[in-house]
Formats: C-alpha cells, structure tokens, sequence
C-alpha cells in the first residue's frame, strides 16, 4: 500500500482522476490465495478441473491459474524468480531446469516437510533422482515420460515381419523399408524432425547416446565432430528421408501423434505418454493394431530412452510457501491419482511417477501397455547417459544453462540437415563451432 | 477505354489485397468451428460440419473469459483516455505556439518507438517490481498509455496543424481564453481526428500482447493472456484456440465496423492540402 501511494501523485499530475475508472486495490481476502503457473499439457487441464475435490480438503486456499506456451512460461518464471518478484507460489518445472534452480536457491528444499502418507519411496527413482540435488527433493513430479517405439501389428504381419522387444536402429531401417508404401499413405517411420531443443532434440539425443555418442567429454569440450555424433546424424536423415513422411521438419510430437492415430505411420519413436491417445478407439484410427516396443539402440542401451518429468516446484520467493506446498503435495499425491482415476477414469491419471500406480491391478486392466511405459521410466539413465563417461546428467539434455541455446541451434541445423540445406558434416562441425563458442563465453561449468 | 479497362484491373488488385488481409481472419473464423482433428488436418477443408464444442471449452466456468475481457476494456480505455488528456495540452502547444525546438521534440517522441519493447523490459519490470504494480491493471494502463502517446500526439498535432491558424487568432481577439479556445473552437473542428487517434489507441492497447503477457500474471492478465494460455506442446489446441481469439478479437472488431466510417474520415482527413 506504501509502494502504491508513491506512483499516486505521478498520476494525480495527469489531471486525472483514476477513481472514475475501476482501478481499484486487490481486496484483502480471508484465505491465502496462491497462484501456481502452468502449461496446457492435458495432465494439467485435468489437475484444473479436479479443484473442487482441493477446495473441499482445504478450504482456506484460494488457487489462481497462470497458464501460458511452454517457453513464455519459462521465460517468465525466470525472470520472476531471479528478480524476486514472488508473483508465483506454484511454478511447473522439468528435470531439465530444477537441478540448475535448485543450485541458484531458487527453490524451496522439500523434503523436511514432506507428511508420512506422501510415501517418498513410492516415487520412481530415476523421477526423483532427476528432481533431487545431493539426495534432497526440491520438486515433485506430477508426471513423467520416456520415449518407446509404437508399432503397426497389421503391417508387421503382413510383411513377415516381428518387432523384438527392444530392437535397434539398423532394424528399424530394414522394418521401415518393408512397410513403407506412401501409395497407400503409409510411411515406414515417423520421427520428430520440428527443430527444438524438447522436439527433434529430444529424440535425436537418445540416438546420439545409443550410437554411444556424448555431448562433452570430461574437460566439457563439445564432441558433436565425433565419428558417434555423424553415424547417429547419417541413421537419422537417412531413415527419414528414404521411410519418412513429407515435411518432416514441420513435426513434432503431435504432428506425429496424429499421422500415426490416423494410420499414416508403420513405426513411431516418440514420448510414452502418446500411449493412451493411440490406443484409444475415439482418438486413433489404428488403436487395435497398436505394438509397443522399447526405444531402439544401435551399439549401446544407454541413454537410448529419454526421461522427462513435469514437476511442481515452490519458488523462494513465493510469499506463501506453506500454503503452496499443500498444494503441490495433493497434485502429486497417491489421493490425487485415485480421485482422478474415480472421477475420470484409470487411462486419465498421470502416468509415471509412482510405483503404485504401476502396481495397481485396475491401472493395468485399462492401460496393458502400463508395464512397458514403468520399464522404460525405470530404465532411463540420466546419471549415466552414455557408453563414454560424461561430467553431466541429462538423458536428452545436459543439466546447464547453456544447454537450452545448444539444443536449440543444434536443433534447428539438425532440421537444416534433414531438408537437405546442408550436408551432415556441414551442419554437425556448425554446431560443434557454436558450442565451443558458447562454451568459452559463458565458461565451463563448475 | 484505357483508364476503364486500367480501372477495372485496379479494382481486382484491390479485391486480391482486400482478401490476402482478410484470409486469415476468414480461415481463423472456419477453424472456431471445426473440431480439433478438422482443424489439424493436413487437407485443408472449407465445407465441414460446424460445431460450437470450442466456443463451449473457451467460454467454460473456469476459462475465465469475462475476467480477461474485463481486464483488456479497462485498460484500453482507460489508457487511451488518459493518453488524449495528456496528448491534446502538448499537441494544442506545439501546433499553436510552436518554438524551435517543437520539431526536434517532435521527432523525439517518436523516436521512442524505435527502441524494440524488450530493449526496456527489465528496467520497467524492476520497476513496477519495487512499486507494487506487477500483475496490476494500473501497472498495464500506465504502460498502454506511455505505448500509445507518441503516436496519440503526433496524430492529434497533425490534425491541429490543419486547422486554420486565423481562427484561433480570431477567437483571441474576441476574447476568449486559452481553455475557452481549447474546448469551444479547436476541439469540436478536430473532432474526427480525434475520434480516429482515440479509436486506434483503443486498438492498439487492445491488441498489445507483448507487456501483456509479460507483466501480468492473473489479476491483471488481458485476452493476450487468455489465447496464449490455449497453446500446448502435447495434444491439439487449434480449434480451441481459435475459437478464443475469435471471442478476443470480436468485440475490437464490432467497434471497428461501427465506426469505419469516423475512421475512415479522421485518417483521410486532412489529407488533401
């Protein structure tokens, strides 16, 4: 109120008077009121719509929503947390960011205060592990996801072909060119090509990781002219301009859900939780011939499968801390998943961070693809990511700053590479140029 | 025969532009109504059955569309009035009694509107930080106001400038004050111009979406806000989206319809030396 009334004369000088207009003080309120920012992930709409069972547990605490496009918010809660503005109690943040946060002290520790009946333990470990700095939790996940490859049953068969349980780039290769067939609308593979750091990134760091690739060495020099990074780069493009759709540069993770939902993919690598959508009648046309696989590998099982949570997190700054950690508790709570899986059914909770979830017999009756989603969270490997040793952790990122401008650019000449722009050495020794760069400027990390 | 057939052809170069401008609004409209899979599919479709379900979720209790649209009206007029009452004493000023510097402070203003937004987000955003006007309809007018003042003076002064400088000689010999040439002579001749300056504020304040999205949270948050927060990296939100930025834009554009023709008038207005 002090702050407010030291602009007040600026405008009483305008001559006029604001009174007139409705710009009125917040009204104080009896109940704290928080206000948790967000993105528009369907997870997220349904945590939304299930406040009313929140309200009824707590009524003292009011919830207001900032949803906003996944990097807008980023850029937002940056800026709001390293000013210490507090606008945010709740922020949504990934794997990716909360270890770099959690080191700035830019979020609240968690553990001490987490109640008996969150049962901890229950989380998947390689979830928490992303989520923790030296075996302290600083978020909690409200879902996760890995990469596997999904199928067509229908166009295997027909082709004598079977998918192993685990199969490896070389095979998808041979799988693809059996199935492809763009008279018929169907192509072999579909792979994200949308350049991004989270889009054609993500998938493409699994296969640099599996053709046993690294981005640093140990002195964190950037090793993408390394022989690894151009047999992964040579697979990618070659796979997807021989067996791929057209405009592949165009698609990202929905762009591909849908062309396989509506039957134009034999195969598809891509995020664990398109599950559900492909293998759902109302949403995909070939949900009866859905197989599911492990995500392939070429010449090592490391870090082929990628492991991304969307957690929930207290900012520092937040002037509501208590009130916001009840919240972020409930939203991830076993209570949470069972009231959504009453009100809105099994196939509606968030997949992949608690065991018990996994375990539960209804969960697997409605999902049958849930033991292969638990094995591939579990599996990933984010504190070993790679057959060659790495000072990093990350699956499909490294945890630092920088990472988010790297992944970007090397993004986008991945995508240059694949529209045939430029040839894979060309854009693989511009991306090595362009680390290196960055890397001498902003330093190594500590 | 030349001048028909050249007028004829510049008739259709008119309709091909008018349309280029007006797709995209026609395509968003089309999209509202389709369902989410229409509205992704590779083949885009004109003939579909139109369906309302979009309009439902983006109006649905808990979308909050009337909090935002209540936001982004108080700060658009309330910017833009604030903006005329600072704008009209400066450009009556300037046009009337102009010194040697008017032009050079002219230019000035403007200039203003060169440096990009973001170029002074920090400071601005430090500043609203310590003074409390984050997330605060206030803090939105204030910057509308500011966004707007330039380009409000400019155009008020111009059209002042048109104004026959013996008439306000005139009303002084008779007598009349300052405020009493202000009001009774100069501002009722300069009437369209200034309804087409206020209605342009108006929409560009409407519109803006960059401080918008930025200095606002929920309180505060304008439609800008309220569309950007359709946008998601998994699942589709095309028809939904649509339908809330043609819920956004509509009543900017009801008012435009209403009065293109003042519109029309203010901008040409002095035009014709």
């Amino acid at each position: 109120m002090r702050r407010f009334a030291r602009v007040l004369p600026v405008i009483g000088m305008s001559g006029m008077g604001l009174a007139g207009l409705g710009v009125c003080l917040p009204a104080m309120a009896q109940s704290t009121e928080i206000t948790v920012a967000t993105v528009n992930n369907p997870d997220m709409v349904t945590m939304q719509s299930m406040m009313s069972a929140f309200h009824q547990a707590h009524p003292d605490i009011k919830v207001n929503w900032v949803t906003l496009p996944e990097n807008e918010l980023r850029q937002k809660v940056t800026t709001d947390i390293a000013s210490g503005a507090g606008q945010y109690d709740v922020v949504t943040v990934s794997n990716y960011e909360t270890p770099i946060w959690a080191q700035n002290d830019w979020l609240k520790p968690l553990d001490e205060d987490l109640p008996e009946d969150y049962d901890v333990d229950d989380l998947l470990a390689p979830v928490k592990e992303g989520l923790s700095v030296d075996g302290e939790l600083y978020a909690l996940p409200f879902y996760a996801e890995s990469s596997v490859t999904y199928y067509r049953k229908d166009l295997f068969e027909k082709a004598g072909i079977e998918m192993p349980e685990k199969p490896t780039w070389d095979q998808m290769k041979e799988f693809a060119s059996k199935i492809h067939s763009p008279s018929d609308g169907v192509y072999g593979i579909c792979l994200r090509g949308l350049p991004g750091w989270g889009q054609n990134m993500a998938l493409f760091g699994t296969m640099v990781n599996s053709f046993g690739g690294r981005w640093f060495d140990m002195d964190w020099t950037p090793q993408l002219d390394s022989p690894e990074w151009k047999n992964a780069a040579n697979a990618y493009v070659e796979l997807l301009n021989d067996y791929g759709p057209p405009g592949v540069t165009s698609n990202g993770f929905t762009e591909s859900e849908t062309l396989f939902a509506n039957g134009q993919c034999g195969m598809w690598v891509d995020s664990t939780v398109a599950a559900s959508y492909v293998s759902d009648p109302d949403t995909s046309k070939v949900a009866e011939d859905v197989g599911f696989a492990q995500a392939p590998y070429q010449t090592t099982e490391k870090g082929s499968n990628w492991l991304f949570t969307w957690a929930l997190a207290v900012p520092q700054s937040s002037q509501h801390q208590d009130a916001a950690e009840t919240f972020i508790e409930w939203a991830t709570s076993k209570d949470y998943i069972n009231a959504v899986a009453d009100e809105k059914g099994w196939l509606s909770v968030p997949p992949g961070t608690r065991q018990s979830t996994y375990d539960s017999a209804d969960y697997k009756q409605a999902a049958p693809f849930a033991p292969l989603v638990e094995k591939a969270i579990s599996s990933a490997s984010p504190t070993d990511p790679s057959a060659q040793e790495v000072p990093y952790t990350g699956v499909q990122f490294v945890t630092i700053p920088q990472f988010q401008a790297i992944g970007t650019r090397v993004g986008q000449l991945m995508a240059a590479m694949l529209s045939g722009q430029q040839s894979v050495d060309d854009a693989l020794s511009q991306g090595q140029a362009f680390t290196e760069r960055l890397m001498q400027q902003t330093g190594k990390p500590q | 025969m030349r001048t028909q057939s050249g007028n004829a052809l510049l008739g259709i170069l008119a309709w091909l532009v008018a349309l280029a401008i007006f797709f995209p609004i026609l395509w968003l409209l089309l999209t509202a109504f389709k369902t989410e899979q229409e509205a992704f599919s590779v083949d885009p479709t004109f003939w579909f059955m139109p369906t309302l379900e979009s309009f439902k979720t983006a109006l649905a209790q808990g979308s909050g569309y009337w909090h935002y649209a209540w936001n982004s009206a108080l700060t658009a007029v309330a910017s833009t009035i604030i903006g005329l009452a600072l704008a009209v004493p400066a450009a009556y000023a300037m046009a009337f009694y102009p010194n040697k510097r008017t032009d050079f402070l002219l230019v000035w203003m403007v200039s203003t509107k060169f440096i990009p937004a973001v170029g002074v987000l920090i400071p601005i955003f430090l500043v609203y930080k310590t003074v409390g006007l984050l997330d605060h309809a206030l803090g939105l007018t204030l910057l509308f106001t500011a966004m707007n003042l330039p380009i409000i003076v400019w155009m008020v002064y111009s059209y002042f400038r048109d104004i026959p400088k013996d008439i306000v000689e005139a009303a002084d010999i008779d007598g009349a004050s300052v405020l009493q040439t202000l009001f009774k002579v100069v501002l009722p001749l300069a009437l369209p111009g200034l309804a087409s300056t206020g209605l342009l504020a108006l929409i560009l304040a409407w519109n803006e979406s960059f401080w918008s999205i930025t200095m606002t949270d929920h309180r505060a948050a304008t439609l800008a806000v309220y569309i950007a927060s359709f946008k998601s990296a998994e699942g589709l939100f095309w028809a939904k989206m649509s339908a809330a930025s043609v819920l956004a834009i509509a009543p900017i554009i009801v008012l435009g319809w209403f009065t293109q023709r003042q519109m029309v008038r203010g901008l040409t207005f002095g035009a014709v030396k």
